[in-house]
């Protein structure tokens, strides 16, 4: 079991505050053990910097067990590191190799502001939910759970659409920093539930609005997002994101010119 | 003696909700619009309560201290939420429901608050589905349930593994609803620094904010606590990094009774510490436990594989210990088991401080009744290995993934390595039947609060107790608190009592910046960890929880002269963060190791070594400690110990036995 410790070198983004140009800065790390967690080797690099009278590297993480979506590293050049289906807490030293360079840069997009070093805001993400990603329902109004039975399928696909933890990384890893990934993965959990459908249009109009005003770009269809994407949530939902935006955004104009007709 | 009343309601048992329900006062809409709700915490209990009183027309300010409300750790509960539904046929009630809650407690819970929350956790998943909560469900589009913690029904709900997750971001949606109408400000990346009481009421808090440092004065008619539990104090936990006791503890000091502190949840399967740097644990389902086989070696320091280890020589001792049970014995009852094995020098892995979860067998099996279900009489092993791979994939894939992902073994070869881990603390902040505490206006909800799972808590029950408190239980008796606050008017935040209080969190900052010692705060948690989790874990004794008492005060006093805390106290400083809540887990530690020591007994996750059966089993003693221990802060000196007297007239307490 026992392996031997490895010694490595880090180019980390450091970043004084949203208004401070941040530079990339080297730090030598040695006696790494590969059983760490990439945090854990932060963690004893960070315990250094501290002991040397050096400022630690800030780094936003929580749960470390890959679930609340809090970390948030570019590792190498790709969003959480190179291991699919795996959050940057969940990644360990075991692969990468003694004298190994890596490169640690926080989520970068116009969306995302720096807050120090590799912390970046996320408060956009809320705001796209906040334009529409729920059901109207109020606390108490609620028929019976089994009222309304929903085929097995369509409750499995809305789950697997439910799973994304909003981390961000499917943003900084698409060339135009687009959210189509997240926005769809929510429009698409309630527009495959009976639930949802009453405000669908609405949510899609709504959501995407949102999702325009903070600045994200545009889908291309590049599909890196569902490459790096911890939760392995599919761009089927940006196509079915795309059908409801069109639908709802038809109806609409129909509804306008309805209006304008009579 | 008792300064504690706790409100229960007169009648029966199955009546005293209602009842209550429609003899408390309310507060008309109008009023609504006039009074002010502080939630502090936006997991379940938090997100569910601050969506359900901004949709009842309160103004509502939450405050969490994660970069958004959808990561506070009720995100990671994996298992899945209990209800009395009895979609199953099987014999499930409200009665059921309460009498496992009590039985699974150990007898340390209050009837009437657990009796109310079977009664609602129907309401819970009606209002999930309607949220879009994607449960599970059957072919016919009903429902699923599994089984769960050693109770006889199936009546826990599951979205995967992640039912956590999904109900968390349900209620976070509505929340988010909230948000959008204006009915509930929002403050993320704050965290709670102090309470400010006004004329005996909680009236507001100091928040500060970690992005600029900037110290906040928030006023309020009331004050929510929803902060989760202290199982941080351990240093390695299954919690969230940053979950911490600062919000309770600080209440505590300006007067909350704390309940029962020492009652700690140990959980048996986590994947064990692997280093030094070891950061936190991560919990394996208890689900595991129904297909795998635990054992050590039957010698010591065997340093041989497991496999190849043979039958003969290996020591199944929850299945020798517990015939009746075997390795499902309740989590308690595990967890010491592998403790007692691993202190006698059987433990497995670098260690030494593991014990394997075999599923070899189990592996075995499934591929032999696979190979008959496909008319393969002569498979060959080779096949039926395959076979059974294959059905424990389709049960367990995710977590053996997970499993392989933090360890780097492939648990379809080689045994699993566990080991017991601090999962979740009963123990909280003492409240009466409307979940408010001894302060006026001041209500805990969720882990915060000690109030439904009495020693020890079952499986999926603690996210059905974060959402009953939030969506059912405190929009009905806030409204009888504030009714009395209509003619009010908002709280100022220019009142000297705000003053105060903001001094006070600027002061201990300062202190701590000014230090400059030369030990990190981290070096500080490991070693109040280390001496918890020794003297006041699994297994306590006086003599160990008197040096434990010692040895903490001393660490305290080492860290107000040593600590060193980088930066400034006016940015972003993860440091200064960790630091303050360090203070307060090194003043509860010591409050927990004087819970265990009064306790004489040994009842659910407290387990006294001097009281146990000849076969090493947990001895209660109903006559002398049927009371929650509720315990008042004092400046200097011993803190004061006021009791209230748990009645049982529905349930009689008997002895566990998994024998």
């Amino acid at each position: 079991m026992s392996q031997n410790t490895m010694n490595l070198k880090l180019k980390i983004w450091r970043q004084k505050g949203a208004s401070t140009p941040g530079k990339m800065v080297d730090y030598t790390l040695n006696g790494v053990n590969p059983e760490m967690s990439f945090l854990e080797m932060m963690d004893v690099l960070n315990q250094q910097l501290i002991e040397a009278g050096e400022e630690p590297v800030a780094f936003d993480h929580d749960c470390r067990e890959g679930i609340c979506g809090m970390c948030s590293m570019f590792i190498n050049g790709r969003a959480h590191g190179p291991m699919t289906g795996t959050t940057t807490c969940q990644l360990h030293m075991r692969h990468f190799k003694d004298g190994d360079t890596i490169t640690i840069e926080p989520w970068r997009s116009a969306a995302f502001p720096v807050i120090k070093d590799l912390s970046v805001d996320r408060s956009s993400f809320d705001r796209i939910i906040q334009a529409g990603g729920y059901v109207s329902v109020n606390t108490g109004a609620a028929p019976d759970a089994n009222a309304i039975p929903i085929p097995k399928e369509d409750a499995d696909s809305a789950f697997d659409a439910a799973t994304c933890i909003g981390c961000g990384a499917c943003v900084a890893t698409c060339k135009n920093a687009s959210a189509m990934l997240f926005v769809s993965a929510k429009v698409s959990q309630l527009a495959l539930l009976p639930q949802g459908a009453p405000e669908r249009q609405e949510r899609a109009l709504r959501m995407v609005e949102q999702m325009d005003k903070e600045g994200f770009g545009n889908c291309t269809n590049t599909g890196a997002c569902e490459v790096e994407c911890p939760k392995g949530i599919s761009i089927e939902n940006i196509a079915r994101m795309n059908r409801e935006f069109l639908r709802a955004s038809l109806v609409k104009k129909k509804k306008k010119a309805g209006m304008a007709a009579s | 003696m008792s300064v504690l009343n706790s409100n229960i309601p007169k009648g029966p048992l199955a009546e005293k909700w209602q009842n209550h329900k429609n003899s408390i006062r309310l507060v008309n809409p109008a009023n609504k619009r006039n009074l002010d709700v502080i939630v502090v915490g936006t997991g379940l209990a938090g997100a569910s309560a601050a969506a359900s009183l901004g949709e009842m027309g309160y103004n509502v300010k939450a405050f969490c201290f994660q970069d958004s409300p959808r990561r506070a750790h009720s995100i990671a509960a994996q298992g899945g939420i209990n209800a009395a539904k009895n979609y199953r046929n099987d014999g499930d009630s409200v009665y059921r429901l309460f009498y496992d809650t009590i039985k699974g407690g150990d007898y340390r819970s209050r009837e009437a608050n657990v009796h109310r929350l079977a009664e609602v956790s129907v309401n819970i998943i009606d209002q999930c589905v309607a949220q879009g909560v994607p449960f599970a469900r059957e072919y016919g589009g009903l429902l699923d349930n599994r089984s769960f913690g050693g109770v006889q029904v199936s009546r826990t709900f599951y979205a995967k593994g992640q039912t956590g997750q999904q109900l968390l971001l349900g209620a976070y949606s509505a929340l988010s609803r909230q948000v959008a109408a204006g009915q509930v400000k929002l403050y993320s990346r704050h965290e709670m620094m102090n309470l400010v009481m006004v004329d005996g009421k909680a009236r507001g808090i100091i928040a500060r904010n970690l992005v600029t440092g900037e110290i906040e004065r928030h006023s309020a008619h009331a004050v929510l606590l929803c902060t989760g539990g202290y199982g941080n104090v351990f240093y390695l936990s299954t919690n969230a990094m940053g979950s911490n006791v600062t919000a309770t503890w600080k209440a505590h000091k300006k007067g909350a009774f704390f309940g029962n502190p020492c009652f700690t949840q140990i959980h048996p399967t986590c994947i064990p510490v692997s280093g030094d740097y070891q950061s936190k644990l991560t919990l394996m389902s208890e689900s595991l436990r129904n297909d795998g086989r635990i054992w050590v070696p039957k010698a010591k320091d065997d340093k041989r594989k497991p496999v190849d280890i043979p039958e003969e020589e290996r020591d199944y001792y929850l299945e020798r210990r517990y015939p009746a049970f075997g390795n499902l014995v309740p989590r308690d009852v595990a967890s010491r088991a592998a403790k007692e094995r691993c202190d006698a020098g059987y433990g497995v892995g670098q260690s030494k401080m593991a014990v394997y979860l075999d599923y070899a067998s189990a592996i075995e099996r499934y591929g032999k009744a696979e190979a008959n279900k496909q008319r393969l009489p002569n498979a060959d092993k080779a096949t039926i290995l395959k076979l059974g791979k294959q059905v424990v994939a389709a049960k367990y894939g995710n977590l053996f993934e997970m499993y392989e992902k933090i360890t780097g073994d492939n648990p379809y070869e080689t045994p699993m390595r566990i080991y017991p881990a601090v999962h979740y603390t009963m123990g909280g902040l003492w409240v009466d039947y409307n979940l408010m505490s001894n302060l006026d206006g001041l209500f805990v909800l969720g882990e915060a609060n000690f109030s439904d799972h009495g020693a020890n808590r079952l499986g999926a029950s603690a996210l059905m107790q974060g959402l009953a408190d939030g969506y059912f239980v405190v929009p009905y008796t806030l409204g009888n608190y504030l009714a009395d606050d209509i003619r009010t008017g908002p709280i100022s935040t220019e009142a000297p009592e705000f003053e105060q209080a903001e001094k006070e969190v600027t002061d201990t900052m300062d202190r701590l910046m000014s230090i400059k010692g030369d030990k990190t705060v981290d070096y500080f948690h490991k070693a109040l960890g280390k001496i918890m989790w020794d003297k006041c874990g699994m297994a306590r004794n006086e003599q160990g929880l008197k040096e434990a008492i010692s040895e903490i005060k001393a660490l305290r006093e080492a860290f107000w002269k040593e600590v060193r805390v980088p930066g400034d106290k006016n940015e972003f400083n993860p440091e200064l963060e960790k630091a303050c809540r360090v203070a307060d887990f090194l003043e509860l530690g010591e409050l927990m190791c004087y819970d265990a020591l009064n306790r004489n007994e040994s009842c659910g996750g407290h387990f006294r070594e001097e009281y146990q059966t000849e076969e090493g089993e947990a001895l209660r003693d109903d006559e002398n400690y049927t009371y929650v221990a509720a315990w008042e802060y004092k400046e200097s000196g011993e803190p004061v110990l006021h009791k209230e007297t748990l009645e049982f007239e529905n349930v009689k307490p008997t002895t566990r036995s998994y024998k």
